[in-house]
């Protein structure tokens, strides 16, 4: 008798390639398969044994091995294995073992069979093992870099130090000094794991005793208060970009919400030779265009080391892009020595790449100005266009190009009161033409780079709010976000860009990261996230549901695989002495490559299929490609 | 995982010795279906758990009272320590003959009409007998299943029914740390919230599934077997350590 099995059903609907297989076929899969549970460590598949089943699993995870016992994959929850050993054969090639207690479900080969004789999409998915084997590419080349290796704890020396913050300034800096410590934990009064603040040597120096406070001082006094914290769970090159992102050097490390301790930048350096916080130091050192335009070379020296060093795309990404933030921050403080203060408040912007922490290098500035809504033109119109220029003329001269587009604080369209850029966000969004966002969907990555940043949060949440609410603008921007596809062809006949320069080559950014970049962003705005880096607008359209299950880390495997593409041949480009740009020739990529670059493709283009049926194209006549 | 000693069984639950017992019933019950049941016997008590053909078995009740209530479903899964196999499981909802207090279908998730046109346990009965015969049964928390059918086949053809069962709530109370605050929760008749079968199962790491649909109770229970046996116990462990 078969019975339906609707815990087993329910779970496989869930996972590819079973969520594309009609219903009554998963009930009869699921009715048909056996379980079997494995304690963490127990041998699941012998190598040459003989098989028959093809393995599910359905929850912890599973170790595959090569012949000579080195680590194939990692398999976690909804993955396969043992199809490729029941293709070849039916004697296992490689051996498999629990990492963690596993419970699996097993395949019969003949339900296993019939499912690849009847559905193309499972055949297709069981026999390319694309994913996998771009997941296998991407994680392995993430474990050859330590600092993507290491977890944070594993740097964790002692207990943290702290004081209640009802103490004095002199009861903490006695307490540092007695316990050799150069930053201490402030907690709340009444609960001494509750970290309200801290205090650093240098906010003693700064804070202290140049400000010529008296002994007695309470500690909450100099301390400060947001605090940015990291988990002990995370890896090294998260607190890096934390204390890059934050230009802070100490970090409260916590564990479920409790301080476990407290790591320096002294920690990380030995993780990173030349620091990129030294080259940040420097920036903000500058003490005019000049001197700036000379750190373009350390600059370029610290995206090669990285990116020979393995350093993960976001990793890269974060640093370039606060190496550009603080030449823009230091620009604006140069202007403003020249000009003199700014005579209302204002708010400079970082926007496309640069906002997405996505930088790289050769990449277009895009900025733009924010100004207080007492805004008058006659009064104030000729400071502002003095300042855009010349921190645009700056930027343009330390190695970013000026905007084709004109997306730049120097255009007066993008030099606006508050209370207009407001109305900008709210036409895109309710009068959304495909043309007029195909120039603007620029803005929807945004970033407050320096000033009064918060405006820029303010906007972020007024475009988060209504995107989500808004299908003819979430459809425009999608139809935008399809302009662009991926050279799915690419590799069979070498059908490339053929715009005379660079024959026989394919930009990489244009067919592959900025198409994959926008798709992310729908998605996003549609989970009214306000995240601005598509890493996290990725977390945050998993977190959502928005797309099928699994599809978020297929998209999130693509694109750093994409993006390790790019930075290595910009790296190369840097060393080579040529101007950098994003033609990939496939003749210069290994087979390896090339096989995963095409995995990547497929991965995007399978998500703008969907992206396609998710907000299918509204009345009026399409654009043509 | 925590490893603890395990309590010994107590002497006052000593198992029957079932072999001998079935021999017995075979010779003396009347109804054929039993007698064919009770022939086919059982494993001897040193079988080691490797060998051991078992099947879980849930029942879902409409009380917790067998002279009052009934059974509403019924579901099982054969399985051994290697494979659990969901193609020979089986899932009967059965028309229990008394009124469903509407609570117990919120719980159970099976409607009116499902019961109502359900077949009586009497007609299932060969099939769950023959599924069940030669086979050691696996439940969680062996009161219910135990009392339950015999009730029901007392009711409707005079003569009860006994098997040995392994129970793998009573394996999880073996292995429970006997605090004082749980013993004296015990005292008082509330069994221990971590031994139900989800927060057991969890201490194995083995995935939430929705409780209270028997045949999927019953693959919760195998696995949760399976679970204990690869932590707890081992492939050689004799039956007779486990059943009662």
């Amino acid at each position: 008798m078969e019975v339906e099995l609707v815990e087993i059903a329910d779970h496989f609907r869930r996972y590819e390639p079973f969520d594309a297989l009609p219903d009554e076929v998963v009930q009869q899969v699921a009715a048909g398969v056996e379980v079997a549970y494995y304690r963490a460590g127990s041998t699941i598949l012998t190598f040459g044994d003989e098989i028959h089943e093809v393995y599910f699993v359905r929850s912890g995870s599973v170790e595959v091995f090569r012949r000579n016992g080195t680590l194939y994959n990692r398999l976690e929850e909804g993955s396969l294995f043992g199809q490729m050993s029941l293709l070849m054969h039916n004697r296992v090639r490689f051996p498999a073992r629990a990492l963690e207690d596993s419970l699996l479900y097993i395949i019969p080969e003949e339900i296993f069979n019939q499912l690849c004789d009847e559905h193309d999409a499972f055949a297709d998915y069981v026999e390319l093992g694309d994913r996998a084997r771009l997941r296998q590419t991407v994680s392995r080349a993430q474990q050859t870099n330590e600092l993507m290796r290491t977890r944070i704890q594993q740097l964790i020396t002692r207990e943290p130090v702290s004081v209640p913050v009802t103490a004095s300034v002199y009861e903490a800096a006695r307490q540092m000094t007695e316990e050799g410590v150069s930053s201490l934990l402030i907690t709340a009064a009444e609960d001494s794991h509750q970290v309200v603040g801290i205090i650093t040597d240098r906010d003693l120096r700064t804070r202290f005793i140049a400000a010529g406070l008296p002994l007695k001082v309470p500690v909450a006094e100099i301390m400060s208060e947001e605090l940015i914290s990291v988990e002990a769970q995370q890896y090294v090159f998260e607190a890096m970009l934390s204390m890059l992102r934050y230009k802070i050097h100490h970090l409260p490390v916590m564990r479920d919400r409790r301080p476990v301790g407290v790591i320096a930048l002294s920690d990380l350096i030995r993780y990173e030779s030349q620091n990129s916080l030294l080259v940040v130091a420097r920036i903000l050192r500058a003490q005019d265009v000049e001197e700036l335009k000379g750190l373009k070379q350390q600059i370029e020296a610290s995206f090669v080391r990285m990116v020979n060093e393995d350093a993960n795309s976001q990793m890269v990404g974060s640093a370039m892009s606060v190496f550009g933030r603080s030449i823009q921050q230091r620009l604006l403080e140069l202007a403003q020595e020249k000009l003199g203060p700014p005579p209302i408040p204002c708010c400079f912007v970082a926007l496309g790449s640069m906002a997405r922490d996505e930088l790289l290098p050769g990449g277009d500035q895009d900025n733009a100005l924010i100004l207080d809504n007492s805004y008058d033109p006659s009064a104030h119109g000729d400071y502002f266009e003095q300042l855009a220029i010349f921190v645009c003329d700056g930027l343009a001269a330390t190695g970013y190009p000026y905007c084709k587009g004109g997306v730049m604080a120097t255009t007066e369209r993008w030099r606006q009161p508050r209370e207009v850029w407001s109305r900008y966000f709210s036409e895109w969004i309710e009068k959304p033409s495909q043309e007029a966002l195909l120039n603007s969907s620029i803005f929807f990555d945004l970033d407050g780079a320096w000033g009064e940043v918060e405006w820029v949060e303010q906007l972020k949440e007024q475009v988060a709010n209504q995107a989500k609410k808004s299908p003819h603008f979430l459809s425009a921007l999608a139809r935008n976000a399809l302009s662009r596809t991926p050279p799915l062809g690419f590799f069979k006949d070498f059908l490339v860009e053929r715009d005379g320069k660079h024959q026989n080559s394919l930009d990489l950014k244009r067919r592959g990261t900025a198409p994959l970049a926008a798709l992310i962003r729908v998605h996003a705005l549609a989970a009214g996230s306000t995240a601005q880096n598509s890493f996290d607008r990725l977390d945050h359209i998993r977190d959502a549901d928005l797309l099928p299950l699994g599809r978020a880390e297929a998209l999130r495997d693509a694109l750093e695989f994409m993006s390790v593409v790019r930075l290595k041949h910009q790296a190369e480009n840097l060393v080579q002495g040529v101007d950098v740009d994003n033609k990939i020739n496939p003749e210069s990529l290994s087979q390896f490559d090339r096989r995963n670059l095409k995995d990547a493709f497929q991965a995007l283009s399978n998500a703008q299929k969907f992206l396609k049926f998710r907000y299918p194209a509204e009345r009026g006549p399409r654009r043509g490609r | 995982m925590l490893y603890l000693k395990p309590k010994k069984k107590s002497a006052g639950q000593a198992a029957p010795d079932w072999p001998i017992l079935f021999d017995q019933l075979a010779k003396s019950i009347t109804n054929p279906l039993l007698q064919k049941f009770y022939q086919s016997g059982v494993v001897p008590a040193s079988t080691t758990l490797a060998d051991l053909p078992m099947i879980a078995l849930d029942i879902e009740t409409t009380g917790l009272d067998p002279s009052r209530d009934a059974i509403v479903s019924i579901g099982l899964v054969p399985f051994d320590l290697q494979r659990i196999r969901c193609r020979e499981a089986a899932y009967w909802v059965l028309n229990p003959g008394k009124p469903l207090a509407s609570g117990s279908v919120v719980i159970h998730g099976i409607t009116h009409s499902e019961i109502q046109s359900g077949p009586d346990l009497i007609e299932v009965l060969p099939e769950l007998l023959s599924a069940l015969a030669g086979k050691v049964v696996v439940v969680h928390c062996r009161q219910i299943e135990r009392r339950f059918l015999d009730a029901a086949l007392k009711e409707r053809i005079s003569e009860g029914i006994v098997f040995p069962i392994i129970d793998t709530m009573e394996i999880e109370v073996r292995f429970q740390r006997q605090g004082l605050l749980q013993r004296i929760a015990h005292f008082f008749g509330r069994s221990p919230e971590s031994i139900r079968l989800a927060a057991s199962r969890s201490r194995y790491h083995l995935p939430h599934y929705t409780p209270h649909h028997a045949l999927t109770d019953a693959l919760a229970t195998a696995e949760l077997f399976q679970a204990q046996v690869a932590w707890r116990f081992s492939p050689q462990t004799a039956v007779s350590e486990l059943w009662h």
